[in-house]
C-alpha cells in the first residue's frame, strides 16, 4: 500500500517529505529504542514511535524506512522536521497511541 | 604530574534505587578502602546529599566531586559534574522545575533519604526523582556546559538508560567530556560500538550499595590542581587509564 493512502485513512498529520508520500509501505515496527529499530527496522517499513530526537530521522534513513510515524502528539522539534525535509523522509504525526495506530496501520496493511 | 584513582559515579541513600546503608560517612570509609582518592555524587536527578559527602569527607584527603546523573526527555542517563556543590543545587532547581509534579512510592521506588555528615536522616526527599525531566539531551549538555559543568553520558554501553541503547548513534556537535562505559572495557566496547572510537572511554561504577564503590576505577593524571578544568584538560589529553578495582578480588 502507498503511504499516501496510509496518510488519508489514518488521518496522520505530515510534517516533512511530502514528496515522497508515494513510496510503498511493506509493514510496521514499534520502538522507542532507536538502536532497536536500527537493529530491527527493515526497508520499507514504517517506524512508530514517541521519540522525537534528531538521530530518529539519521536511523530512519539507515534502515531504509518508508517513514516515521510520531505517535501521542508530543511535540517535535523543528530542526527534525527540517532534516527530514531535506533528506526527503516522510515524518507523520498522530494524536493517537501507539498500541492504536499499530493496530490500525496492521488492519489496513492485511485488508483483503 | 599525579595520579588520582576516581570513580565519578556513586549514588547515595537519596537515589531510591540505592541502599540505605550509602550515607556519607560510610561512602567515604568505602572509598577510602578501596583505595580511591576522587569520587563524585551522582543522584538522580538531585543533588541533595552532595554537601554532606563533602563534609564528611573532609580531613580524609578524599576528594568529592558535586554532580547529578540526569534522566533526559529520551530516558537517557547523563552524568552531569559541577565544580561545587552550590553549582550544582542550582542546577538541580532548574532539574526540579522540569520533572514532573509526581511524588515519590517508596514502597515501588525505595526511599529517597537525606542525610547530613554523620548519617543521620535530616529529610526524605518527596518528588519522584526516579523518572525524566522534560528537557531532551541536546538541551541539558548545553546548560549544564554553559554553567561550566562537564556532561559524560552514563554506561553507554547498557541496554537500558544508556545514550546507545535509546539513541543508537552519538548525536554530532555536542560537548560531552567523555563516554562512560558501564559494563565492557574499553578494547570491548570500541568492537562491540565502532562508533565510540575517538572519544574518551572512562569506567565507573554506579555504586548503589557499598560493595561496589571503587569496583571500577578510572586512574587520572592531572598535570594542575585538582578540579573540573583539569578532569576536562586529562579526558581531552587521554591522560587517564581504566583498571579493575581492587573491590573486583572480593567477588
Amino acid at each position: 500500500m502507498r503511504l499516501r493512502e496510509i496518510v488519508e485513512r489514518l488521518h496522520l498529520q505530515v510534517l516533512a517529505g511530502e514528496k515522497a508520500l508515494d513510496r510503498e509501505v511493506t509493514g510496521g515496527y514499534c520502538s522507542d529504542l532507536i538502536s532497536d529499530f536500527m537493529a530491527n527496522g527493515t526497508p520499507g517499513c514504517l517506524w512508530l514511535t514517541l521519540q522525537t530526537h534528531m538521530n530518529v530521522v539519521a536511523v530512519a534513513l539507515l534502515t531504509g524506512a518508508a517513514g516515521v510515524v510520531f505517535t501521542g502528539g508530543r511535540g517535535i522539534p523543528p530542526e527534525v522536521c527540517r532534516k527530514a525535509e531535506a533528506e526527503g523522509l516522510p515524518l507523520l504525526q498522530t494524536p493517537h497511541s501507539t498500541f492504536e495506530m499499530a493496530g490500525r496501520l496492521y488492519q489496513l496493511l492485511n485488508e483483503k | 604530574m599525579t595520579f588520582y584513582r576516581a570513580d565519578l559515579h556513586i549514588h547515595t541513600a537519596l537515589s531510591p534505587c540505592a541502599g540505605e546503608e550509602m550515607t556519607p560517612p560510610r561512602i567515604v570509609a568505602a572509598a577510602l578502602m578501596a583505595g580511591l582518592q576522587l569520587i563524585a555524587v551522582t543522584d538522580h536527578n538531585s543533588a541533595g546529599n552532595i554537601a554532606a559527602v563533602q563534609e564528611a569527607a573532609r580531613g580524609t584527603g578524599l576528594i568529592v566531586f558535586a554532580g547529578l546523573e540526569v534522566q533526559t526527555r529520551e530516558d537517557v542517563h547523563l552524568v552531569c559534574l559541577f565544580n561545587s556543590a552550590a553549582e550544582a543545587l542550582e542546577w538541580q532547581s532548574i532539574v526540579y522545575q522540569r520533572l514532573p509534579a509526581e511524588e515519590n512510592r517508596e514502597e515501588y521506588f525505595g526511599c529517597q533519604l537525606l542525610l547530613d555528615a554523620a548519617g543521620r536522616e535530616i529529610g526524605r526527599e518527596k518528588r519522584l526523582l526516579l523518572t525524566s525531566v522534560d528537557m531532551g539531551l541536546e538541551e541539558v549538555v548545553r546548560e549544564v556546559s554553559g554553567r561550566g559543568g562537564v556532561c559524560i553520558p552514563a554506561h553507554v554501553d547498557r541496554p537500558s538508560y544508556g545514550l546507545l541503547g535509546h539513541l543508537g548513534l552519538i548525536p554530532e556537535g555536542l560537548p560531552f567530556a567523555a563516554m562512560e562505559l558501564g559494563l565492557l572495557y574499553p578494547d570491548e566496547a570500541l568492537k562491540q560500538f565502532p562508533t565510540l572510537a575517538g572519544w574518551p572511554l572512562t569506567i565507573a561504577s554506579d555504586a548503589h550499595y557499598l560493595k561496589d564503590i571503587g569496583r571500577r576505577v578510572t586512574i587520572f593524571d592531572f598535570v594542575e590542581e585538582i578540579n573540573l578544568k583539569s578532569l576536562h584538560q586529562s579526558l581531552r589529553r587521554q591522560q587517564f587509564k581504566v583498571v579493575v578495582g581492587q573491590r573486583d578480588n572480593f567477588r
